[in-house]
Order: C-alpha cells, then structure tokens, then sequence
C-alpha cells in the first residue's frame, strides 16, 4: 500500500475519497479514533473521547435528528419547551 | 401508555431503535402505534452522542435541553415492552413526578457523579462499528465482521455492538451464541444490565 493510495472516508454521514496519508491527519495526529480496513480500502473517523466526555459533562442534551419509519427527520431541538423522555431500545 | 398518560405540550417521549434497518424496528412500532416520534438509528448515531452501550436506555431532559438524569436502564413505553426482566413500576413513579413537577431532578453535582462517561477505547470501538456497519450495508459482510469482532474486545461492555451487530452478521440475537456470550460476561462478573444506583427511587 502506498501513501498515495485513494480511500473511501467515512465522517458521521459523509464519505469523500483521500489518499491513505491524509487519513491520520484528518484524525488530528491521534485526537480522533479511526479504524482502516486496509483491503476495502475503507476508513472510517470517530469522535475523540474528550470531545464526547466533554459535551456530556456539560449537561446539554446533544441535538439529533434521525428518521421515523417514513423517513421523516425529527430532531431533539424542535421538543424545546417540553420535557423529554429519551428512549434507545432495539428489536434484538 | 405513558405518552397518552403524561404527554402534550409539557412533556413527550422520543424512541429511538438502534437496529439495522426500519423494517427491523418497524412491527414493533406498528403495534405500539406511537403517537410519539418513533426513530431508527441504523449507525447508531444516538448512542455516540450519549454513550449508550445497552437497550433499553433512558435519559431524562428538561425542557432547556439539558439532561437532568443520566442514562439509566428503562422500561416504560408499550415499544419494547418484550423486554423483561426489570421492574418498571419504581422509575415509572419518578418519571411521573418530575413530570408533574412533584419531585425536582437530580442536582447536576449528583448527575455528573452518576454519568460513565467514554473511553478512548469506547470511541475507537464505535469508530470500528461505524466502518462495519458501511461496509455490511456495501456488501463487504467478511470485512465487516473483522471490525464488529475489533469493536467487541475494545468495549466488552457494549451490548449495542457485541448484540446489535449480531443481526449485520446473520446471528441470531437471541439466540446460542447472544446466550453463551451473555453466560461469559456474568460468570466473569459483570452486569448485562446497568441501572442507577437506587439513590430516590
């Protein structure tokens, strides 16, 4: 594998194409995780540890917005004003 | 249900299913009939966010956004209600105080000291299940797995991974091998589920 090699990366919800060297800096030298899969030629750039410990510690709930079943986005955001119960569960 | 019981301008729940498609998520939503927002987060974008490692997790958030009880595990919506195992009743009678305003809160001393918060390792894992995950929904099961299996040993204790990616693989999630990993894990000590210690009821 070269330096020069192109892989897919994926960032949250975007993917774009780089050369394998730009993948750790993008990482920020070691601040964000990212996991390779050097046959696929697939990367993929988490969120630092810090960054998440941070933002939860502050006690602002983080907005989202996901789809229901008909694909219609609802974020946290827009129930400002109401109480929330959040509620992650799985069919497994 | 609680949403008919407690909901409307003051209060709401939001679902989110961390499964790996609508159609995973969507019979027991059909027979819920929510009239609550009803999520699905194949990548698991939720459980990053609020370092959610297992189901069903609640969090408590007022209405300026701010999280007043960290994650605990929860039952109290007729979506999962398949899920046994924990008594409901107890959590249920909070929910409802603090709705109605009877109770306050946690402090936010008591909150952060109750929050587990993430690890290197944790984030590396969730940056090994999103790569799995891509490349499960691209075809690339094999390559997949590599970094479903790299998740699990980083983050043992996430069950969203270690048994949300079992239905990625072709396992049954509730089947021999969700059972014997289960077995592992107690026997070596650990809990499967992880409440708040009982501090109000």
């Amino acid at each position: 594998m070269s330096a020069d090699d192109v892989f897919i990366l994926i960032d949250g919800a975007a993917t774009s194409e780089v050369p394998a060297r730009r993948i750790e800096e993008l990482a920020g030298g070691g601040d964000r995780p990212v996991a390779v899969d050097h046959e696929e030629r697939v990367a993929c750039l988490g969120v630092a540890a810090a960054t998440r410990s941070a933002a939860l510690a502050s006690l602002e709930a983080s907005d989202f917005a996901l789809p229901d079943l008909a694909g219609r986005l609802h974020t946290l955001s827009e129930q400002r004003g109401r109480k929330v119960l959040l509620v992650a569960w799985a069919s497994w | 249900m609680l949403y008919e019981e407690l909901g409307g301008s003051s209060f709401t729940v939001i679902t989110v299913a961390l499964d790996k498609s609508a159609d995973d998520a969507r019979p027991w939503i059909d027979a819920a009939r929510p009239s609550h927002p009803s999520l699905i987060d194949t990548r698991h974008v939720l459980a990053d966010l609020y370092h959610i490692v297992n189901v069903p997790t609640i969090v408590w958030i007022d209405e300026r956004a701010r999280i007043v009880r960290p994650n605990d595990v929860g039952f109290g919506t007729d979506t999962f209600k398949h899920i046994t195992g924990l008594e409901s009743a107890k959590p249920l009678a909070a929910l409802r105080a603090w709705v109605r305003r009877e109770t306050p809160a946690f402090t936010e001393t008591e909150i952060r000291g109750l929050q587990r918060l993430p690890t290197r390792d944790d984030q590396q894992a969730r940056a090994e299940f999103a790569l799995g995950e891509w490349l499960a929904r691209h075809g690339r099961a094999e390559a997949a797995a590599r970094h479903f299996t790299r998740a699990g040993d980083l983050a043992p204790h996430d069950f969203t991974i270690r048994r949300g990616t079992m239905p990625l693989r072709g396992i049954d999630p509730m089947g021999p091998e969700f059972r014997r990993m289960l077995g592992e894990w107690t026997a070596a000590g650990h809990p499967y589920y992880r409440p708040l210690p009982d501090t109000r009821g």
